[in-house]
């Protein structure tokens, strides 16, 4: 995973809460085996009218908002599913950054696990947000995560706050499976101590 | 010092703890299926790393398979890959596989219980949100993204942040015609979408503890609709008796020690949760929803809301376009919403309880000119258990189509899909826009409800319905 530290983008507004996965990613694009690609299919049905052509109307294909890379957003962002196809969409088509009141629970880990940032601010914060960025063209923000400030173009600075080993992970692009299996020991020593209803003996059945 | 239900998994799961970073939790548990799974694979190939634990890890086919005929080869060139490769998969890396023409096959939520391979007091994880089921158990039971498929795949552990507590405590028995399904449409109506959201929930009460293993499923199914981590129920003799004789289940001496632990998960008398919510039983009625979240849910005998009744503008503008997409008018009565589809099925409803009780609704009658219906059992057992009692011939009698397990029309990524613009009543999980098709509009309701939907037309109260025809 790519270290994630300083950041700079332009703002999308997405006004919309409880913005589920299948929203993010429509199902009939989980059929992909890979990791990659899955860009082009972000907010499809809200991106395209159904006869392929893009929805002039959707917030993703207006011009001003072209090259946008934070994603602003309402609570509950990520609901749902627990596909991590949305966070691959998301990743795949710019977005970095996140900012939105609340998020989902498997959302918000899938994010970590893929170097992107999910910044949670108060509602009255993202509000304020909102009404800059439809007031601005070009908007943008530049997110610091090791001092946990995002700047905005009139050079205020909001502080967010983050969890200090998630934060750690981001910026050192750390991979989970090789810190665990630095605890190999200890993961032995539990494994040896299972109870026989957790284990499952072949020969039995 | 007094613990929960939850605190007594946790602390006997817990590998390793520090300060500052979450915690390392064994995983008893790991069931996988064809959509989440195949680039977590990639990763293990890509780092030449092995399963650990392949005896405790088992797969199915469920998400994209057809519900058609089994012998006929799948059209869908990109389903059948995921497919194959979850075989491939499964074969390179020593996994059990119910494949598809496996009599074990089913949605995995289903078949985990009823193999035996989901038993009380354990870590059980998949890559599919509604694996709260099996928290019904009594077992820490979550949803996981696939970069932590590959990490438990390759380590058997699972890096977790303690949750928060919630009891959810539903006193009270529920009267005729209201059903599992309509009490957690009911916890989830009040505590909104994101309510449960950083928590653990446990149901309590005696309106939980008189329900039967299949119902108790359903409850902690929809847990995650209400925003919450997982949600369980504490193991009892229900239980025991469901395990009893299960193909992956401890027997004979081993069962009687296993049993002997089990009776002690319970939360001690005076131990404490983060929060508290109270329902009652007794006074809930059958449940739909008219809108794009299982919270946005009412009285089969109420109406479709007005967006000017609620205070909050985020939530006004969401009813708005709640209603714009399902298209419906604000004051609409309920009962009067006329359907095109029906389809009882899901990790939700697709039990063999809920396909009896949806037969009884519909014996002797017919499905309504106009109406398409739809069973779709959870998986193979179900389907020859409900076909030994002859219930596909009450189905197929009445106009249902009767077909092969798997998720099918629940989220739609085989070809059972709902066409743009048509309203369906299911017994599924989530009603979001697009779930079941493109422009398909989906209320969500009991078994029982779905069933006598599907003979009017429209919704009807269930209550009022003759249930023993």
């Amino acid at each position: 995973m790519k270290p994630f530290n300083h950041h700079k983008g332009i703002v999308m507004p997405l006004d919309r809460v409880n913005v589920d996965t299948d929203q993010i990613v429509p199902k009939q694009f989980l059929k992909l085996v890979e990791r990659t690609g899955f860009g082009q299919y972000l907010f499809y049905d809200w991106r395209f009218q159904a006869d392929g052509c893009p929805n002039a109307e959707f917030v993703l294909n207006h011009p001003r908002y072209q090259g946008g890379a934070v994603l602003l957003t309402r609570g509950n962002f990520g609901c749902g599913s627990s596909r991590e196809h949305a966070a691959w969409a998301l990743l795949d088509y710019g977005f970095n950054v996140l900012i939105a009141p609340s998020y989902a629970d498997i959302f918000y880990n899938n994010c970590f696990k893929n170097g992107i940032l999910p910044v949670k601010l108060d509602g009255t914060t993202v509000n304020k947000l909102f009404q800059e960025v439809e007031g601005e063209e070009g908007y943008a923000v530049s997110t610091d995560l090791e001092n946990q400030t995002i700047r905005k173009p009139d050079g205020k600075i909001i502080n967010f706050e983050i969890d200090p080993y998630r934060k750690k992970c981001l910026l050192e692009g750390l991979d989970d499976i090789s810190l665990t299996l630095q605890l190999e020991e200890k993961i032995r020593s539990h494994e040896g101590k299972l109870q026989p209803f957790q284990v499952i003996d072949v020969k039995r059945l | 010092m007094p613990l929960t239900l939850f605190e007594k998994i946790w602390q006997s799961h817990v590998v390793h703890e520090e300060e500052g970073r979450p915690s390392l939790l064994w995983i008893d548990r790991h069931l996988i299926h064809e959509v989440t799974s195949p680039q977590a694979f990639d990763g293990l190939r890509m780092a030449s790393r092995k399963v650990r634990r392949p005896d405790l890890t088992f797969a199915t086919v469920d998400h994209n398979i057809p519900t058609t005929d089994r012998s006929v080869p799948i059209q869908d060139p990109i389903s059948k890959k995921q497919i194959d490769a979850l075989s491939k998969n499964c074969t390179d890396f020593g996994i059990t596989c119910f494949n598809i023409n496996s009599p074990n096959q089913g949605i995995i939520h289903v078949i985990g219980p009823e193999l035996g391979i989901t038993l009380p007091g354990m870590t059980i994880v998949a890559g599919d949100s509604h694996t709260s089921t099996h928290g019904a158990f009594g077992s820490l039971a979550l949803g996981i993204g696939t970069s932590e498929v590959e990490h438990v795949l390759a380590t058997q552990c699972l890096w977790l942040e303690k949750p928060k507590s919630l009891e959810v405590h539903v006193d009270g028995a529920p009267p005729r015609g209201v059903t599992a399904k309509d009490i957690i449409l009911t916890i989830i109506g009040r505590l909104g979408s994101a309510g449960g959201t950083g928590s653990v929930i446990e149901y309590s009460g005696n309106a939980i503890t008189s329900l039967s293993m299949e119902e108790r499923m359903t409850i902690c199914n929809m847990t995650i609709e209400g925003g919450a981590r997982a949600g369980m129920i504490a193991p009892d003799e229900t239980t025991f008796r469901y395990i009893q004789g299960r193909r992956y289940a401890p027997k004979g001496k081993l069962l009687v020690g296993a049993e002997e632990y089990w009776r002690g998960l319970k939360t001690d008398a005076d131990a404490t949760f983060d929060r508290k919510v109270e329902l009652n039983a007794s006074k809930m009625t059958p449940q739909v929803t008219w809108g794009t979240t299982p919270a946005m849910v009412t009285d089969v005998t109420g109406k479709v809301p007005d967006p000017d009744d609620f205070q909050d503008p985020q939530m006004r503008g969401a009813v708005a376009s709640a209603l714009e997409y399902m298209a419906l008018e604000p004051g609409t009565i309920i009962q009067s919403i006329k359907l095109d589809r029906v389809f009882i099925g899901s990790c939700t409803n697709s039990r063999l309880e809920d396909l009896v009780a949806a037969s009884k609704m519909v014996k002797g009658r017919k499905v309504a000119p106009g109406v398409r219906a739809m069973v779709v059992p959870g998986s193979q057992l179900v389907k020859y258990q409900a076909e030994e009692r002859g219930l596909h011939r009450i189905f197929k009698e009445a106009g249902f189509e009767w077909r092969e397990s798997g998720c099918s029309m629940c989220l739609g990524m085989n070809p059972d899909i709902l066409a743009p613009g048509e309203r369906c009543a299911s017994t599924s999980n989530r009603n979001f826009e697009g779930r079941q098709g493109r422009g398909g509009r989906t209320h969500l309701v009991s078994p029982i409800m779905a069933a006598a939907a599907a003979v009017t037309g429209h919704f009807v109260d269930i209550r009022s319905w003759d249930m023993e025809s």
